[in-house]
């Protein structure tokens, strides 16, 4: 992967806003379409029909939630070019702030009259976020001086060592119960809701969830197009290039990793509401690998390329997971993950950009002929 | 001169009393517990005789990144292949029963783990050679899940069996010098790693080939103009890890349950090993993994058994950062 090439023919700062614009407002469309078709669904013609039942409503909330966590880890690998093996744990931390705040808080103390105010759980998302990103600034600035291999394996470390906090507690309980409810986590996570307006069933939640999504993508547009953007693009070419030009590296990686933990954080909270449960597995390495893959697929360095990557990516294991079965036999249903790995390995070798970025090659070349 | 000496004596003092806080610590920890001796004592056999496996995957990362410069997550994938080959063969009655069987099986599953390193080298790391260090870790880590999930396909998810060498039958036979409990698998792993370190050091430097491999990893461009192939080299690097890692996991294999999923965690702490020795050298790597054996063990002794992990990836990131430090060894 190399670095994209942001000095030639950028057109008119006027063109690329209105493009943005334009592009904002189709996706932002199609969403809502989508939407309505589901709830109004004229003779059951709703999402999972329309597709073979391959894509249900519910992908669809889930292709919303972890898209919010793949636009940050795309700002962090794809245009400062830190990899983050560990960025599930950060989507954990949201999770179990919101899950933890939610249904211990009669054992932290915390009254109900308090517990129960409609805004209680939308606090602990904005709380979430700042511990994601408190935790994402103290670990950074060590933690990102390292690089390539290195900073992997340190990011993997550290997410590992994030999940078994959640899951082991450290033997520590207030009163009888385990505050992070061990293996088996927490359940009753309340819905949210605004006032007396209830953010549930699904089909209200999908909305939200896609309005988090798509401000988060039009945030990582603006920054990405901000002297800022064009500094973490700078150093992700050459970092000593971008230290003589007078940009504080170690400053931008930090503030960047951040910015990411904070997108997966938000996303987490969205998940544990989602969910309605938490656990520690969803928060694992696996789960970080495949934030890396979405990422890889939709193309590391493009804020877009994020819901087509995640999209692609659960897709794909769903018709995995219910053509392979039939043809390869019984295992546990989980011979998904060998395509998986393999799809991986062939992104990386033949399109280290991205299947988007890819496709969008291919147009263009098919176009000027 | 002065000004040195009184730098380094600082240092060492430094270092002696960062030590001793650790003792302290742990000291602390146990005593709450009512740790005597004793227990201490048997935290360090099992410290030794687990830190023996991490040694011996460290020597296959250590093989791999001097050659290519390659990081390859991959490792923990031929411990499991090893240990579950092996099971797989020995129970399949051509092999015969007992111990000759038992060999024959190993040797089998070494071979066979040791073709599947090469082939994908040739079929991953070759064709993206050029790739950047991000590409390849993803390529590397791809392989990881691919190999994993055939393995889970093959194997399923109940863990195995294998006897141990001495007895051939699953209960093994114990040694008790002053109170303490010693497996005689222990003493297995541990002689397989002396005699695995002993052979690689040998090997990289008496014999033609293992000079080669030496040379590509001083200077590539120099070694080929000296009629050595570097790609092959890279695929030999990459057949000796595997054969290194599988015979990690076939010495681990009778004392603990080997299972699709195994290779994770051993391939990490692998990775640590190598690391707290700089990953280019061969007695570090074997020294680190005794280290991190012990830590681990006598940490997660004297804490809580479930946070074993989270002790040796904190020595992973301390080892990193301070390595880091030192004249930017990890850059």
């Amino acid at each position: 992967m190399t670095a994209p090439d942001f000095v030639a023919e950028t057109p008119p700062v006027s063109a690329r806003r209105r493009a943005t614009l334009y592009g904002v407002v189709a996706f932002s469309g199609f969403v809502v379409l989508i939407g309505l078709l589901q709830q109004l669904a004229p003779g059951g013609f709703d999402i999972s029909r329309l597709t073979g039942g391959v894509i249900t409503f519910d992908t669809m909330v889930r292709i919303g939630i972890l898209t919010t966590v793949v636009v940050g880890l795309n700002l962090l690998m794809g245009y400062a070019g830190q990899v983050s093996l560990g960025q599930a744990a950060f989507f954990g931390i949201g999770a179990y702030v919101s899950a933890i705040l939610t249904t211990r808080a009669d054992v932290l103390g915390i009254g109900a009259g308090l517990a129960n105010q409609w805004w209680w759980p939308w606090l602990l998302i904005v709380g979430g976020m700042a511990l994601a990103g408190g935790v994402a600034y103290l670990v950074g600035r060590p933690i990102l001086k390292l690089h390539g291999h290195y900073l992997a394996m340190a990011t993997l470390g550290l997410g590992i060592i994030i999940v078994i906090v959640f899951r082991e507690n450290f033997g520590y309980s207030l009163g009888s119960r385990n505050i992070t409810g061990g293996f088996d986590g927490l359940y009753g996570v309340p819905r949210l809701r605004i006032g007396s307006f209830d953010l549930w069933p699904v089909e209200r939640y999908y909305y939200l969830v896609w309005l988090v999504a798509i401000v988060g993508i039009v945030l990582a547009l603006n920054l990405v197009r901000s002297r800022s953007g064009r500094a973490l693009r700078a150093l992700h070419g050459n970092e000593l290039a971008a230290e003589t030009l007078g940009i504080d590296t170690a400053r931008f990686k930090v503030r960047v990793l951040v910015i990411s933990a904070m997108y997966a954080s938000l996303a987490g909270s969205l998940f544990a509401h989602f969910r309605v449960a938490v656990s520690p597995g969803p928060f694992g390495f696996a789960a970080s690998l495949e934030l890396v893959v979405m990422a890889a697929v939709g193309g590391m360095a493009s804020v877009w390329g994020a819901p087509f990557g995640v999209a692609a990516v659960l897709v794909v294991r769903e018709l995995l997971r219910t053509h392979l079965g039939s043809l390869v036999g019984e295992a546990g249903g989980q011979q998904e993950v060998v395509a998986f790995g393999l799809m991986l390995v062939l992104i990386m070798i033949f399109m280290p950009e991205g299947v988007i970025a890819r496709l969008k090659q291919a147009t263009r070349r098919w176009r000027s002929e | 001169m002065l000004a040195l000496i009184e730098k380094r004596t600082s240092r060492l003092a430094l270092k002696a009393a960062g030590v001793l806080l650790v003792v302290a610590v742990i000291w602390l920890l146990g005593s709450r517990q009512n740790f005597g001796l004793q227990q201490y004592g048997q935290l360090v056999v099992a410290g030794i005789g687990t830190g023996a496996v991490y040694a011996l995957v460290a020597l296959g990362f250590v093989m791999v990144f001097t050659v290519t410069g390659i990081i390859n997550f991959a490792q923990g994938a031929f411990v499991m292949l090893g240990a579950l080959f092996t099971v797989t063969l020995y129970e399949t009655p051509f092999t015969g029963e007992g111990r000759t069987g038992l060999i024959i099986s190993a040797l089998l599953a070494v071979v066979l783990t040791t073709v599947i390193g090469v082939v994908v080298e040739r079929l991953t790391i070759l064709p993206a050679r050029n790739a950047d260090p991000l590409t390849l870790i993803i390529i590397t880590v791809g392989v990881y899940i691919a190999i994993q999930g055939l393995a889970l396909i093959y194997w399923g998810h109940a863990g195995r069996t294998l006897p141990s060498f001495t007895t051939a039958t699953g209960s093994d036979s114990i040694f008790r010098p002053w109170g303490l409990v010693i497996k005689a698998q222990t003493l297995w792993v541990l002689a397989t790693m002396v005699l695995a370190f002993a052979v690689l050091s040998l090997f990289l430097d008496k014999t033609m080939l293992g000079k080669a491999l030496r040379a590509c990893s001083v200077n590539r461009d120099a070694s080929r103009l000296m009629g050595i192939n570097p790609s092959r080299m890279s695929a030999i690097a990459f057949g000796i890890a595997a054969a290194l890692g599988a015979v990690a996991g076939i010495v681990l294999a009778p004392l603990t349950k080997p299972v699709y999923d195994m290779g994770l965690t051993i391939g990490l702490k692998g990775f640590v090993a190598a690391a707290m020795g700089g990953l280019i050298s061969l007695p570090a790597a074997v020294g680190g993994g005794l280290l991190l054996g012990l830590v681990e063990n006598l940490a997660a002794g004297v804490t809580k058994a479930g946070l074993r992990d989270v002790f040796a990836f904190i020595v992973l990131i301390a080892v990193l950062l301070r390595g880091r430090s030192r004249a930017g060894r990890f850059q």
